[in-house]
């Protein structure tokens, strides 16, 4: 028997109600292993103004690049405390923030490495289905490699790297754009 | 270190357009540009998985979270989470939210003038159980009136999230009841074009769940993306 995938529907505006008991800004927690880092950003709709009723989840591998999953048969060590969920919602601003580890990288299955990255779900009112995409990190070499930034047209890539603070090391800068010049690049899997 | 085995692709016409005009939200939060198609990794295929630690025991009935019992019918939303081979999906992370009788959200930004009720929060959560079967206490929400079109009202409905065992199997619905006359003028029902993967959006009556002198039931099964037969290399499957 083949049954069909149930249908998306929007999350609407009021999504808080439901999913705020597992609201998560610190995704590492105080006892992971890693390198500690702190993004921020915005989501713009496509006249620029501020999305003030999106959600992000997040999920990301360990500081090992191994995902705390049972599919996940990579030769790599679980870290006791760390799961890889976030969900951060935006803010009056739009503007979220998070806390996490730099994960390490994760094999495709052919054994060649893809870069580090975390991978994102967004939703919002007026999103009927999720968007998906990922964050990069800047300057890692094997950015040049990876798979699925491959996939993607040179001039958009930048829009799925973390922009270093100025002054702050481990801070960085994410901004989602829904349309335009600098509109986000979405996957679909 | 070998294969996986990816989830398979929507049925076309089964899930929304990002873009749907008649829903006005969506007009400057669609993405303009089409999205880029890539292989799934392993980090697709895995993803969260929650426990007993992890959900409120009691965040399944909705109307005994107050002094006072909420106002309006009981009803009791029970179903099955199964991915498309119609296995069960067992502790799966569902949450729902929903407006109250009156049609009222406990929200800040609901500017709706029905009242709110005191004894009513709209917020429940569960786990599936071995099976894949969850249940829900509630009282049935309310229609409302919202700011898309003149004259537009939501039909009564509830909010559904799912996890499912990995992160392409993500799933955030809305439950609808049978006979709501709304249904026909709803953007947000009518956006997905095939009718009858809209029209499972739609619970059913079941005397089965109903219990007597308490609450009506209704039931509503919820199918996550299921998996590919065969397990591919990345290779083969970016030559599909």
């Amino acid at each position: 028997m083949k049954l069909r995938a149930s249908t998306w529907q929007t999350v609407g505006p009021f999504f808080s109600i439901g999913m705020k008991h597992r609201y998560l800004a610190d995704i590492a927690g105080a006892d992971a292993a890693g390198e500690r880092i702190a993004v921020a950003g915005r989501v713009l709709d496509g006249d620029k103004a501020p999305i003030s009723d999106a959600v992000l989840e997040i999920w990301q591998a360990n500081a090992y690049g191994k995902y705390a999953h049972s599919e996940d048969a990579q030769d790599k060590p679980l870290d006791p405390t760390f799961l890889g969920h976030g969900r951060i919602p935006t803010d009056i601003d739009g503007a979220f923030a998070f806390t996490t580890i730099k994960p390490g990288s994760v094999d495709l299955p052919d054994g060649r490495p893809q870069a580090p990255h975390l991978v994102v779900g967004l939703m919002m009112r007026g999103l009927l289905r999720r968007l998906t995409t990922r964050i990069y990190f800047p300057g890692e070499p094997l950015n040049e490699s990876d798979e699925i930034l491959q996939r993607v047209d040179p001039a958009r890539r930048k829009t799925l790297l973390l922009a270093p603070h100025a002054a702050r090391t481990g801070h960085f800068r994410w901004d989602v754009q829904m349309q335009g010049e600098a509109e986000t690049v979405f996957f679909d899997f | 270190m070998g294969r996986i085995l990816p989830y398979r692709e929507f049925l076309p016409g089964t899930q929304p357009n990002y873009l749907h005009s008649p829903y006005v939200s969506s007009l400057r939060r669609s993405p303009t540009k089409p999205l880029v198609r890539v292989p799934q990794t392993l980090s697709e295929i895995t993803g969260p998985s929650w426990g007993a630690k992890d959900v409120v025991a009691g965040a399944c009935d909705l109307t005994n979270r107050h002094s006072g019992s909420p106002i309006g019918p009981r009803i009791v939303v029970s179903g099955s989470v199964m991915d498309e081979d119609g296995r069960p999906l067992a502790s799966t992370l569902v949450e729902v939210w929903q407006a109250n009788a009156a049609g009222r959200y406990l929200h800040h930004s609901d500017r709706n003038s029905a009242p709110l009720d005191p004894n009513f929060t709209g917020e429940g959560h569960t786990l599936t159980d071995s099976q894949g079967r969850y249940r829900f206490v509630t009282i049935r929400p309310g229609e409302y009136p919202w700011g898309n079109h003149h004259n537009a009202w939501r039909p009564a409905h509830i909010h559904f999230s799912l996890f499912g065992p990995a992160f392409a199997t993500r799933l955030v619905t809305q439950m609808y009841f049978p006979g709501d006359p709304l249904l026909a003028f709803d953007p947000i029902f009518n956006c997905t074009a095939n009718e009858e993967a809209r029209n499972r959006l739609i619970s059913r009556f079941d005397w089965e769940t109903t219990l007597p002198r308490e609450s009506l039931g209704y039931r509503f099964d919820i199918v996550l993306r299921g998996r590919h037969a065969t397990p591919m290399e990345e290779a083969d499957r970016h030559q599909e």
